[in-house]
């Protein structure tokens, strides 16, 4: 019998979401245990690190990599995962964009830790103690990994080959993606390096609601409107995000009048998901006057970034808000 | 050096119509204005897509000027109002991630109006000069001992093992 081909799962900054998804492709996950044997996989089997990095370089087949980069520990597994793994997918919104891990890019770390170690109600830490990545204690010196200023994606990190969008992934995505690397490993020809391995059009074009022109007078919150449920839901006022997200979802929140909160990330050819919301959002804005302009934009969509950038902002142009951000902005 | 005046990289994106004839025109005219800005001529003021600017913040600028038609005056009917809407969004979301007010600007010029713009493009060099450098990329970088802290692992891994063997 030859040897089954192997196969990774990793997580890093992460909500294990995307393991679920895993999951979620139910019992044709015996299918995956058939046709591949599992190396590293946290969530679900025993192995250890020290395995992996005792491997030949390129001996595991495909590695899901799914969760962002937000410390040395994670930023170390990306490194090795990468030497040992022919093919490297960033699985799923976190590695592919960063997603809501990444939303920590508007603080830096001593904000970050100030808050969740100092000054967060439930917290009770009287000599104001954070993580410092090297400690004395009596018995040597103690490392924990290095927390970043800035969440990276993965290929921020390493060279990527693939990448699947989501959060999470789709299951039918998932295994049509498990069933082509089966058949690319048996000489069936793979997509190009750098693939996005999804559709290559917007959730509208998947959802069924009518559409007419779009003209805003107000942008509404979802707790602010029950929406009707055959009319778009951006021209009734909620900011929608279908028309700048990559299909693959079969507008499953539209479908329960729920507006599109951009998941799947940025359709093919759009560099950024956020500029491409502005310039869509702007242009149906009904008015020409500055100031009623300004007074749409900031009554309703009060959370520019949360709403342009909930899941890519290490993944956008800029990356992250401005560090410090002591009086600055608005 | 400390003593060295900030020179502010402006990028400005100049409507062909109305903003870069008046661009032209305050050449022709002789008017003055500081070298601190590189124009980018484009059709209309509407064909700039908010990641244009995002992308010269990215990739260093200091600032970014939008000129085009007067309202109203738009060659292309009313793509002016567009850019105008665009700015709006554009200057929100900049805000809240933190960036200075002034770092971002739209500007009507008509040809006629060399005056106008030089007037504008020598008052936001002046503002962006005393806000002082962006320099966004540098936000990106790690310090903190980092790759120290990723060479350790795999020794500690190996470590690890001799003490539970």
């Amino acid at each position: 019998m030859t040897a089954k081909p192997k196969l990774a799962l990793y997580w890093a900054a992460s909500c294990g979401g995307c393991e679920i998804a895993v999951l979620a492709i139910d019992e044709k996950i015996l299918e995956v245990a058939a046709a591949f044997d599992i190396v590293l996989w946290p969530v679900a089997i025993d192995a250890k690190v020290h395995d992996i990095e005792k491997m030949a370089d390129q001996s595991i087949d495909v590695c899901l990599f799914n969760g962002s980069i937000r410390n040395s520990e994670q930023e170390y597994m990306a490194q090795l995962l990468r030497r040992k793994s022919k093919i490297l997918v960033a699985f799923g919104s976190c590695a592919h964009e960063g997603c809501i891990p990444g939303l920590a890019n508007l603080a830096g770390r001593e904000a970050i830790f100030d808050y969740v170690y100092r000054r967060s109600p439930s917290v009770d830490n009287p000599q104001g103690i954070v993580p410092q990545p090297e400690f004395e204690a009596p018995e040597g010196t103690l490392h924990i990994p290095v927390f970043y200023d800035t969440v990276k994606t993965l290929d921020q990190t390493v060279t990527v080959d693939y990448y699947v969008p989501g959060c999470p992934p789709e299951a039918e995505n998932i295994y049509a993606i498990v069933k082509a690397v089966v058949a690319g490993l048996g000489g069936a020809p793979l997509p190009p390096a750098g693939t996005v391995l999804g559709k290559e059009t917007t959730v509208c074009d998947e959802c069924e609601r009518t559409r007419n022109e779009k003209k805003i007078k107000a942008f509404k919150r979802t707790w602010e409107m029950i929406p009707n449920e055959t009319d778009c839901l951006l021209e009734q006022g909620l900011v929608c995000c279908g028309l700048a997200t990559r299909a693959g979802c079969g507008a499953l929140c539209p479908k329960v009048n729920s507006p599109c909160i951009g998941c799947h990330g940025a359709n093919a050819g759009v560099e950024d998901f956020g500029a491409r919301m502005m310039t869509s959002l702007a242009s149906v804005i009904d008015s020409n006057d500055p100031a009623e302009i300004r007074r749409i934009i900031q009554a309703g969509i009060p959370d520019p970034v949360g709403t342009f950038y909930r899941f890519s902002l290490p993944r956008s142009l800029l990356r992250r808000g401005a560090l410090a951000g002591n009086g600055r902005g608005h | 050096m400390s003593d060295e005046r900030f020179e502010p990289k402006i990028i400005a994106f100049l409507c062909n119509w109305c903003s870069y004839r008046a661009a032209d025109l305050a050449g022709t005219a002789r008017m003055k204005y500081q070298p601190n800005i590189r124009t980018i001529r484009v059709m209309c003021s509407g064909r700039v897509d908010p990641s244009f600017v995002l992308k010269a913040f990215s990739l260093g600028a200091d600032g970014v000027m939008i000129a085009g038609c007067h309202p109203g005056e738009c060659h292309y009917l009313e793509q002016n109002y567009k850019a105008m809407r665009r700015y709006e969004m554009l200057r929100h979301t900049l805000l809240a991630m933190g960036m200075e007010d002034h770092r971002l600007r739209l500007q009507w010029a008509s040809a006629a109006e060399g005056n106008v713009l030089s007037a504008a493009i020598n008052e936001m060099i002046e503002q962006v000069r005393a806000l002082g450098p962006l320099n966004w990329p540098g936000l990106w970088s790690e310090n903190g001992g980092h790759q120290a802290a990723i060479e350790r692992l795999p020794h500690e891994h190996a470590e690890a093992l001799e003490v539970s063997a």
